[in-house]
């Protein structure tokens, strides 16, 4: 079954997309992640075009985020006060994320922008997971833990004023989590992803927040980052096409209820194996087109 | 319909009222609009017609026809990717003021036997003879490289195409042509040109326009989307809310 896309101006099997959505959305209401890191790579290998692919999966983003942040309202493991501080460095950051995609979007550079920082946040996400998911599933021997790590990360603990986090119980900085948001709002706008998988390790690494409140605080911030910028996208880029994340996102939210439960049934250890291996196939996938032979040595924009 | 045949009526009276010794051409489109909907995989035109010939009589020696289906032209920029330092990266580009979007030929003889090189660039027969008016002052090998990657691009996404038999000709009358129009087609007038080749000259040539529309709901989005791009935003932001908020309502009632 073909559909048109409007703003893509090309059309595709709607089957496919959706099937597609359907994927991306039960990994990511098994893991907690926006899940963009796949449909965007994804999307472009389809042969939509990158700009349109990130755009639109920022779209879906917020519609997958939309029922887990629901589920951690009821349960009260959201830090409003944290994600509120979040919110507002995402916001900046997708702004000013817009204005350097606006630079590289016009010297021509953007595709190889896109390509590299996936190769690079893939590969790196992609090896730490699997680390972890063959030590726990003990293939390999881990290394003995060196003492208690410290509460606080250093850095983090230098960092000027003060401000009390009482849902998360921390006594720290707002510039830490401001930049944090700022980081990934930056990433939302030029990789189409929420930036979950980022988000969920700092906020436990480096802020030193409580799992109980992690996954619920960072699906809050995604939801209002993501909104954000499909608006930031339409406004500038006008690249975000409705159908195409329409087609994403009824797939998408529908399996992610899926994802949510099978995550009771299957064993999560073998699940992050899968995951890791996914995420490093795009990566490899991606790193082929850059470093060995692009898809395409000519590309056209139009004046 | 009352328009075809009103043109046709037209042509046929030119005949009379000119009755010049050379041919003309009368032809026509199997569709003189074609409508971009949800639906939409891309269209086959049908370009055909009838050679009339003064003294209603065919000559002997068969004539060819050429036909040419182009889309509008667009300034464009042609970027190279190369290697440096490991990565491909876009590293050259040239621009190019006047590229047809879409570009597709068919002839009843491949060109080069039908006409010589001069008349074909003057007529843009063929994709080698297309005026792209690349700009900037560029030397001309890097040009004939950009012109050379641009129709190998267009050429393999269907938007570019040369079909050397494409034209059927019945009975030294009659001719017909199929050119195929890819989905990612931009909107905008089309023009069908037709020629009528005698010993390497162009004797008659025929213009029909088309017109290719998203309609409907497709083009709504795309206006709203360029016109009303806050409006625009606010309502994918509100549709994604909305089927993520009903997925989870619909499934905490079923498990």
């Amino acid at each position: 079954m073909d559909i048109y896309l409007p703003i893509a101006g090309q059309s595709v099997n709607a089957l496919l997309i959706i099937v597609l959505g359907f994927l991306v959305g039960v990994l990511s209401g098994m893991f907690g992640v926006g899940g963009g890191f796949l449909t965007t790579p994804l999307l472009i290998f389809y042969g939509i075009p990158p700009t349109v692919a990130v755009a639109s999966s920022a779209t879906q983003i917020t519609g997958a985020s939309v029922s887990g942040v629901m589920v951690h309202m009821r349960r009260g493991g959201v830090d409003m006060k944290m994600g509120g501080v979040m919110i507002v460095g995402g916001l900046a950051g997708s702004v000013v994320g817009a204005a350097m995609f606006r630079v590289l979007q016009s010297s021509g550079q953007i595709d190889v922008v896109i390509g590299f920082l996936y190769v690079l946040i893939l590969g790196w996400i992609g090896s730490l997971m699997l680390k972890d998911s063959l030590i726990s599933l003990g293939y390999i021997g881990s290394k003995p833990e060196v003492g208690p790590a410290p509460r606080h990360n250093r850095w983090v603990a230098s960092l000027p004023g003060r401000w009390r986090f009482y849902t998360s119980g921390l006594y720290i900085s707002p510039v830490a989590p401001l930049a944090l948001g700022f980081l990934a709002g930056v990433l939302t706008v030029f990789l189409g992803i929420g930036g979950g998988f980022i988000l969920v390790p700092a906020m436990i690494y480096l802020l030193g927040m409580p799992a109980r409140v992690v996954i619920g605080t960072s699906l809050v911030m995604i939801l209002a980052v993501s909104a954000a910028t499909t608006m930031v996208h339409s406004l500038t880029t006008r690249a975000v096409d409705i159908v195409l994340a329409g087609l994403l996102l009824v797939g998408g939210v529908i399996g992610a209820q899926y994802g949510a439960l099978l995550t009771l049934r299957i064993k999560p250890d073998l699940m992050r194996l899968a995951l890791s291996v996914i995420i490093l196939l795009v990566a490899l996938r991606m790193a082929l087109g850059l470093a060995w032979h692009p898809d395409e040595i000519y590309s056209i924009e139009y004046l | 319909m009352s328009a075809r045949l009103s043109s046709i009526l037209l042509a046929f009276s030119a005949v009379f009222l000119v009755a010049t010794d050379k041919p003309v051409l009368v032809p026509d489109i199997s569709a003189r609009q074609v409508q971009i909907r949800y639906s939409f995989t891309g269209a086959q035109l049908l370009l055909f017609g009838a050679v009339v010939y003064p003294g209603g009589s065919a000559p002997s020696r068969p004539l060819d026809i050429a036909v040419v289906l182009r889309g509008p032209v667009q300034p464009i920029l042609v970027r190279e990717k190369q290697k440096i330092a490991g990565i491909w990266m876009n590293a050259d580009s040239n621009r190019f003021r006047s590229a047809p979007s879409f570009y597709a030929v068919a002839s009843s003889k491949p060109i080069d036997q039908l006409v010589d090189e001069r008349t074909a660039a003057i007529y843009e027969l063929g994709l080698h003879n297309l005026q792209l008016s690349p700009g900037g002052g560029a030397l001309p090998e890097k040009e004939r490289r950009f012109e050379a990657g641009l129709l190998d691009l267009r050429r393999r996404h269907g938007l570019y195409a040369e079909d050397p038999h494409g034209v059927e000709i019945t009975d030294g009358v009659l001719y017909r042509a199929v050119i195929t129009i890819p989905s990612q087609v931009p909107v905008g007038t089309y023009t069908a040109e037709t020629f009528l080749i005698d010993r390497g000259k162009v004797i008659a040539a025929a213009t029909r326009d088309i017109q290719i529309n998203k309609s409907g709901f497709e083009r709504f989005v795309a206006l709203a989307a360029r016109r009303h791009e806050g409006l625009y935003g606010l309502t994918a932001v509100l549709l994604s809310l909305g089927l993520g908020w009903a997925a989870a309502a619909a499934f905490r009632r079923r498990f």
